[in-house]
C-alpha cells in the first residue's frame, strides 16, 4: 500500500507501483488538470510538484512519490507564487489551446520559488523542458516577468 | 429541477427574417442546478432540456448568464471569444456575464456559411459568422427593449442598454435575467439594424480578455482526454508499422493478463485509416501496458514501402515532365529562352506531422442505434456523416458533444474522419463482445506522430528571367506534390481540371506583377503515404518557395528585396499596405546592428496572403561561428480586415510564427522502406522557449470585413527567416527545414 500526500489530501493506491504519477493523478485521484503530452519527459505537460521541486509525474513512478507532497495545478493557487503566475497568465490572457498551460505554470512558479527575478535567460534554461505547439512562449516569459513583479511589490 | 422553458412563438418568422439565424431566450437556472459543467465545454448535454430546441446562438438565464453557443471549435485560435465579442456587442451585453458553450452537430443551425457543412477551418470563423453573430445579438437586445418598453409603458426609443442592463430615461432599468421572460413573448424583429462601427465598446478592445483564459490556467478546462464517463473504459491502439498493413495474427495473452485490462479488440481499417487491435482497460495506465504486452503478425502485401529518398527522386522525374497548368500569363517559355539573367532552382518541402500537444483522442459512447462522440471536433457534419455510414445508422442519431481540442493545426478536420471512425470501431467491436460502455481511444504521442494525414512533402523547380534592369519578366514554376483532396468529399469543388488548388495556392494566385508566368503541377497518385491540410494548407511551402524565389531575383538584379517586392505590388494595395508597415515598424531603412565578434547578423523580409488576409514579416538571425542561428527578433503586419479582438490577432501571429518556425528549423517526418522514422519529440522537434525570437506585431487599421488570423501568420516566416540567412550568409536555403544546413 503506497500512501500519497495530493495538494493535502492523503491517498492510498496499492495497485501497479511502477504506474506513473501521472496516470494515478488522472485516472485515479480524478485531477486531470495535469496533461499527457509524451510520456518520455520531452514536453513538460504533465508537471506537478514532489515537496517542491518541479517534475515530470510521466516518468515518475507512484512508488516513487510515496510519503512526499504533491501539488498539482489544481491546487497551486493555493500557494502565494503560483497563485501570482496564475494571476499573471489571465492578465496577459497568455494561453491559446491550453493544454500545456497546467505544466507551464506548474513550472513556471518552481522557478519562481528558487528565483525571484528571473532574467530571460533564467526563463528560457528554465522552461525550455514545456513544449507549447501554439506557441505562447512570448507571453510565458511576459508572464513570467509580470508574476516576480507582483511577488516583489 | 426549476426551470422554465419558453419557446418563442416568432421563432419561425425570425428564422426566415434573418436568413438562418435562430434565436431562444432561456429562462431558468438549469446551468445553477448542474452546476458542474466547466464553462466552455461540455456544457451542451448540460444543457439541453427537450422542450429547448438548441438551434439558437445565444441563450439568456434568469440569473443573467449570456451562454453564447460557438458553432465553432475552439482549438487555441480564440474563436469562442470572438464569437462571443460580436455577439455580446450588439446585445450590449456585459463582457463578465457572457460565457461561451460548443454547439452540437446540426448543420442546418450550425453550418459554416463559407462552406455549407458544420467546420471549422481555412481561417473562417469571424469571416463566416461576424454577421450572423451580430445579428443575434442585435436581435436579442430588441427584444429586450421592447419587453421593456411593454412593462414600463414607455417608447422603445428613450429606452438604452448599457453592460447588460435595460434603462428608461425614468432611471427605471432592468437586468436581462429580470426581463428574460418577457423578452421571450416579444415578436422577433424582421430587420434589425447593426451598431455604427463607432459605438463599438467590445469589437476592437484590446484589453478584453479570452473567455477561456482562468479554466485553462486553473487545471479545469476540459479536453477530450479529460473526460470521464461512468463504466468507461480507455482503449490504446497497436497500429501497424507501414501504412496499408493490417494484423495477421494477434496473440494478446500477455496483455490480458494484465490487472485491469478488460478486452482485447482488434479493428478493420480502409483504404484511408488504420487496421489495428486496441486493447481496453480501465486505466490508461494499463491499457498502454496492455497494448505493448501485444504480439502481432502483420500483413504488410499491401503495405506502401517507398522511402522519403526514393519519393523524392520520384518527384524530381515528375518535374522534368509537363504537369498540369494552372496558370498561364503571356508567355514564360518565350522569355526565358533570352533572358538577361537566368535563376533556375530547385526547392524542398517535407513531410510535416501537426503533432498538437493533446494527442488525438475521442470518446464514443454507443446505444442501441445510436451514437454519440464526444471531442475536440473540428468537423461535425462529415464526422457525423461517416460515424453513421460505419454504424449503418442514420447521421441524425449521431450527436457530438464538442470539448475544447489541446491544438489541431487542421489535424481533427480529417476528410475521412480516420481518428474517429477508428474509436468508433474500436467501441462497436468491444460491443459485439458485449461490452457496452463508453470507450475513450488515446493515441499515444508515438501514435500520433506516425498515425499520417501529414502536410505532403513537396519538390519544386523554378526558372525566372530578369532583363537588363533587373525586372522580373518570366516565372516558370513547377510543383510536385501529393493531393490532399482527391479521394474526399471536398474533391468536387476544391478540384478542377485535375488540380488540387490548395497545391498551388499562394503562387498560382501570387500578385507581383510578372508579365509572364506559368505554374505548373504534377499530383503523384502511388504515393501511399495519408496527407492533409496543416495550419496555412498550400501557403504553408508555396511561400517559402514564392518569397524565397523573390528574395533570389531581387538579389539577382542588385536591388533591396523591400523595394524589388513593393515595386511588383502596384495592383495589389493591402500587400502592399502591410510590406510598407512592417518595413517602417522593423526599421528596414536603418542598418541592422551588427554581432559580436564572429557573428553574422542578417535580415530577411517575406510578405504573402493567405485566406484573404494579408501578413509581412521581417526577420533578424544571427548565425554564430559554428554555424549555429537564433531567430532574434520577428516583426509582424497584419491586415485582416476589422480587428474584432486585437489581442487574439496578436497572439495568432506569435503563435503562427513560432508554429512556423519549427518548421523552418527542424521539421520534418521522413519515411525509410515505408516506416516514419520520428516517433516522439525527441525526434520530431517542437521549437522551445530558448528558440522563440522576440515578436512585434502591428495591426493594418480597417474597415474591411473580417478575415481569419488562425492560419496567415505562418507563410511568411520560413521565407522571411531564408532571406535572412542569405543576407547575413550569403547562402541560399531552398530545403525545409534548416537543421543542420548552415553547419554542415
Ligand atoms: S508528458 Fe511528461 S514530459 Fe511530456
Ligand atoms: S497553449 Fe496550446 S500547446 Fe500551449
Amino acid at each position: 500500500m503506497i500512501q500519497l500526500t495530493i495538494n493535502g489530501k492523503g491517498h492510498s493506491y496499492d495497485g501497479d507501483p511502477s504506474m506513473p504519477l501521472l496516470w494515478f493523478l488522472r485516472d485515479v485521484a480524478d485531477l486531470t488538470g495535469t496533461k499527457y503530452g509524451c510520456g518520455m519527459a520531452l514536453c513538460g505537460a504533465c508537471t506537478v510538484h514532489l515537496d517542491g521541486q518541479a517534475i515530470r509525474s510521466c516518468v515518475t513512478p507512484v512508488a516513487a512519490a510515496a510519503g512526499k507532497k504533491i501539488t498539482t495545478v489544481e491546487a497551486v493557487g493555493a500557494d502565494k507564487v503560483g497563485h501570482a503566475v496564475q494571476a499573471a497568465w489571465q492578465k496577459l490572457d497568455v494561453v491559446q489551446c491550453g493544454y500545456c498551460q497546467s505544466g507551464q505554470i506548474m513550472s513556471a512558479t518552481a522557478l519562481l520559488k528558487s528565483n525571484h527575478k528571473p532574467s530571460d535567460a533564467d526563463i528560457d534554461a528554465a522552461m525550455s523542458g514545456n513544449v507549447c505547439r501554439c506557441a505562447t512562449y512570448v507571453r510565458i516569459r511576459a508572464a513570467i516577468h509580470e508574476a516576480a513583479g507582483t511577488l516583489s511589490a | 429541477m426549476n426551470q422554465i422553458f419558453l419557446v418563442n412563438e416568432s421563432r419561425r418568422r425570425f428564422i426566415q427574417g434573418v436568413g438562418g439565424l435562430a434565436l431562444g431566450i432561456y429562462v431558468g437556472d438549469a446551468f445553477a442546478d448542474k452546476g458542474t459543467a466547466a464553462p466552455g465545454n461540455g456544457g451542451a448535454d448540460l444543457l439541453a432540456p427537450v422542450n429547448f430546441e438548441p438551434n439558437a446562438f445565444v441563450r439568456i438565464g434568469s440569473d443573467n448568464t449570456v451562454t453564447v453557443i460557438s458553432k465553432h471549435l475552439e482549438m487555441g485560435q480564440g474563436t469562442f471569444t470572438g464569437l462571443a465579442t460580436l455577439l455580446a456587442e450588439e446585445l450590449d451585453a456585459d463582457w463578465t456575464q457572457v460565457r461561451v458553450e460548443g454547439a452540437p452537430a446540426d448543420v442546418a443551425k450550425y453550418k459554416n456559411l463559407m462552406m455549407g457543412i458544420q467546420l471549422t477551418g481555412g481561417s473562417t470563423a469571424m469571416a463566416n459568422s461576424h454577421e450572423q453573430m451580430r445579428k443575434a445579438g442585435a436581435a436579442a437586445r430588441a427584444m429586450f427593449v421592447s419587453a421593456a418598453a411593454d412593462e414600463w409603458k414607455v417608447p422603445a426609443n428613450t429606452i438604452t442598454v448599457v453592460n447588460g442592463v435595460v434603462h428608461a430615461k425614468s432611471g427605471r432599468k432592468a437586468t436581462f435575467g429580470q426581463l428574460a421572460e418577457r423578452a421571450a413573448k416579444q415578436p422577433v424583429p424582421q430587420d434589425v439594424a447593426l451598431k455604427d462601427p463607432k459605438t463599438f465598446k467590445l469589437i476592437g478592445q484590446p484589453k478584453l480578455h479570452r473567455k477561456d483564459h482562468v479554466d485553462k490556467t486553473n487545471g479545469t478546462a476540459m479536453f477530450t482526454q479529460d473526460y470521464k464517463a461512468p463504466g468507461m473504459l480507455v482503449a490504446v491502439v497497436a497500429h501497424p508499422q507501414r501504412f496499408g498493413a493490417v494484423p495477421k495474427s494477434v496473440d494478446a495473452a500477455k496483455a490480458k493478463a494484465i490487472a485491469n485490462v478488460v478486452e482485447v479488440v482488434q479493428f478493420g481499417g480502409s483504404a484511408h485509416r488504420f487496421a489495428g487491435v486496441a486493447v481496453l482497460a480501465k486505466n490508461t495506465w494499463a491499457a498502454r501496458s496492455g497494448r505493448d504486452a501485444l504480439e502481432i503478425e502483420w500483413d504488410e502485401s499491401q503495405a506502401f514501402k517507398l522511402g522519403s529518398a526514393e519519393i523524392l527522386a520520384q518527384y524530381k522525374e515528375m518535374a522534368k515532365k509537363d504537369g498540369l497548368v494552372a496558370r498561364k500569363d503571356g508567355d514564360a517559355a518565350a522569355a526565358l529562352a533570352k533572358p538577361a539573367k537566368l535563376i533556375e532552382a530547385e526547392y524542398e518541402t517535407p513531410y510535416l506531422s501537426h503533432s498538437a500537444m493533446e494527442p488525438l483522442n475521442c470518446v464514443v459512447k454507443l446505444g442501441e442505434g445510436a451514437c454519440e462522440i464526444v471531442n475536440g471536433e473540428q468537423m461535425h457534419t462529415p464526422d457525423q456523416g461517416a460515424v453513421a455510414a460505419l454504424l449503418g445508422i442514420s447521421p441524425d442519431k449521431v450527436s457530438i458533444t464538442q470539448l475544447y481540442a489541446g491544438g489541431s493545426f487542421g489535424r481533427r478536420a480529417n476528410p475521412q474522419a480516420d481518428y474517429v471512425l477508428e474509436a468508433v470501431a474500436i467501441a462497436k467491436a468491444a460491443w459485439d463482445k458485449g461490452i457496452k460502455v463508453p470507450v475513450k481511444m488515446v493515441w499515444t504521442r508515438e501514435e500520433d506522430t506516425r498515425g499520417g494525414y501529414y502536410r505532403p512533402a513537396t519538390f519544386h523547380t523554378a526558372r525566372l528571367a530578369l532583363d537588363g534592369g533587373g525586372q522580373l519578366v518570366a516565372w516558370h514554376h513547377h510543383t510536385v506534390t501529393q493531393s490532399i483532396i482527391k479521394g474526399t468529399a471536398f474533391e468536387a469543388f476544391m478540384v478542377k481540371d485535375g488540380i488540387d488548388a490548395t497545391s498551388v495556392e499562394g503562387v498560382a494566385d501570387m500578385a507581383y506583377e510578372i508579365p509572364n508566368v506559368k505554374v505548373e503541377l504534377s499530383t503523384p497518385d502511388n504515393i501511399g503515404v495519408p496527407v492533409q491540410w496543416w495550419r496555412s494548407v498550400g501557403h504553408s511551402y508555396n511561400a517559402f518557395v514564392k518569397e524565397g524565389l523573390i528574395d533570389e531575383a531581387a538579389a539577382a538584379a542588385g536591388k533591396d528585396p523591400y523595394e524589388y517586392r513593393r515595386a511588383m505590388l502596384g495592383k495589389a494595395p493591402r500587400l502592399k499596405g502591410v510590406l510598407e508597415l512592417v518595413a517602417d515598424k522593423a526599421g528596414w531603412s536603418q542598418p541592422l546592428k551588427p554581432g559580436a565578434a564572429g557573428e553574422k547578423r542578417g535580415r530577411g523580409i517575406a510578405v504573402h496572403e493567405s485566406f484573404n488576409t494579408y501578413v509581412a514579416q521581417v526577420a533578424e538571425v544571427t548565425i554564430k561561428s559554428d554555424g549555429s542561428l537564433k531567430v532574434d527578433r520577428v516583426v509582424c503586419a497584419v491586415d485582416c480586415g476589422l480587428a474584432i479582438n486585437p489581442d487574439i490577432i496578436v497572439a495568432q501571429m506569435q503563435g503562427g510564427i513560432g508554429f512556423g518556425l519549427t518548421a523552418a528549423l527542424h521539421g520534418a517526418i521522413t519515411l525509410d522502406g515505408g516506416v516514419v522514422q520520428q516517433s516522439n519529440f525527441h525526434q520530431y522537434l517542437p521549437l522551445r522557449i530558448n528558440e522563440m525570437p522576440v515578436v512585434e506585431v502591428f495591426i493594418m487599421p480597417s474597415a474591411e470585413k473580417p478575415t481569419g488570423v488562425g492560419e496567415p501568420g505562418t507563410p511568411p516566416i520560413a521565407p522571411a527567416v531564408v532571406n535572412a540567412i542569405a543576407a547575413a550568409t550569403g547562402k541560399r536555403i531552398r530545403k525545409l527545414p534548416i537543421a543542420d544546413q548552415l553547419t554542415a
